[in-house]
Parts: structure tokens; sequence; C-alpha cells
């Protein structure tokens, strides 16, 4: 479709909370007939591991809603990040939110491109092996080709 | 009357639309498919989601917290 909306989304961020806000707008997007490419850098290469293993951590997040008031050093006690990890998918879970492993597999069943930032794929001394398949390796000039097609550019 | 049905109870944001979304794939232009669903937010999100795709929102309507859509395919 030559008048097909396109939406390009940069995603940095590689902690379980915040891989969800570009693979739901993402898949929204496919679902409303955008044509989708998110291009993965620094942190953000985590949603793309094989064995994926995001958390969540309470630390330096004041806005965490938690279930009793707790000192930022306990929040800095070994076991806090996986039990908060536990905790925000059973949460999750149990208010039908899905997976970010099922939000994956819809982007990547609408058609969603992803590009992984090659440099900081070096960077982070990942091999192309230790990511999913079906991602392209790029680096910003591909992504600002993207962009300028784009109606819609998003970072974060 | 609906052509398909799609129980999205339970399901929160996107889950009901892409759903949604998928169940449209698979049926004819004109026919009807009829959606309940829980989210809250669902009632402006499915009238967005037609007023975007160009589906046609036949009608939206709440009971007992749970909301009613019919959406015809065009």
């Amino acid at each position: 479709m030559a008048d097909q909306k396109k939406l390009a989304i940069i995603a940095t961020k590689g902690t379980l909370d915040f891989a969800y806000p570009p693979l739901i707008l993402a898949t929204t997007a496919a679902a409303l007939d955008y044509e989708v490419t998110i291009f993965w850098t620094f942190y953000g290469l985590q949603v793309l591991k094989k064995e994926r293993n995001l958390k969540i951590s309470p630390l330096g997040n004041p806005g965490m809603p938690m279930p009793v008031p707790m000192p930022v050093l306990v929040q800095a006690m070994p076991g806090m990040e996986s039990m908060a990890t536990v905790m925000m998918k059973q949460k999750m879970a149990s208010k039908g939110v899905a997976s970010i492993e099922e939000l994956y597999d819809m982007a990547v069943e609408s058609d969603v491109q992803m590009i992984a930032c090659q440099m900081t794929v070096d960077l982070f001394d990942f091999k192309h092996s230790d990511l999913l398949d079906g991602i392209e390796y790029a680096g910003a000039a591909r992504f600002f080709e993207v962009a300028q097609e784009a109606d819609i550019s998003l970072f974060i | 009357m609906a052509d398909t049905t799609l129980d999205a109870k339970g399901l929160n944001c996107p889950l009901p639309i892409l759903r949604a979304k998928k169940a449209l794939k698979s049926m004819e232009a004109g026919q009807v498919l009829a959606v309940e669903a829980t989210d809250p937010g669902s009632a402006k999100d499915f009238e967005s989601f037609c007023n975007q795709t160009g589906n046609e929102l036949v009608s939206s309507s709440e009971e007992n917290n749970i909301y009613h859509f019919e959406i015809r395919k065009t």
C-alpha cells in the first residue's frame, strides 16, 4: 500500500516494565494498519535475546507502587530485584496483561520490522546468534532512512 | 446478528484490539464481529480503532462492567 502509514520507534530500555511500551505501541499500530519498524539499541537489545531475562528494579524508581513502604537500602538487598520481578509478573498475569514473549511474537506475526543497532551489539559483546532470528543489523543511517518516511517517530 | 464473536473478557490493553484485528482478518467484508471485553479503556479504544481502520462500529454498550461492541468489516 503506497499510502500506508508508518511508525518508527527507537527502543533503548532493557527492563521488564520498559520492554512494554515499544511492543504495545508497535503491535497496536500494526493492528491499525501501520507499517512498523523498531530500532533496538543499548539496553533495548535485551528484549531481542533468545534467552530473555528481563527484570524490574524498584531501585531508583520512587514511582513504583510497593505493597508495603520499603526503604531504599532494603530495596538494594540481594534478591529484591528477583522478588520484585516475580511479583510484577504475577500482577500482570492476574490483570490480563500480555507477557513480553506474547507481545513480541504478535509483533513479528504482524510484520513489525526489527532492527538491532550493530554498534551496541559489538559494545556489549553480543553475538548475532544470541539474538532472535529475523532481525536486521544496521546503524543510525538506516534508522534515518526509516524515520524520514515515517508519519510518527518515537524514542522510548 | 453477529457472524463471529470474540470473548476478550479479562484481557487488558492492547490484547482486545489485537484479537479483534486478528478475528476481522479472517472475516468477509460486510460481516459483523461481536466483542465482549472487561477493559474499561476498550470503549474509547474500539471507537478509535474503527475510526482509523475504516471498519464500522455498529454498536457500543456496557452492562454490569462488560463492554459489548459490534464491528462491521468494510
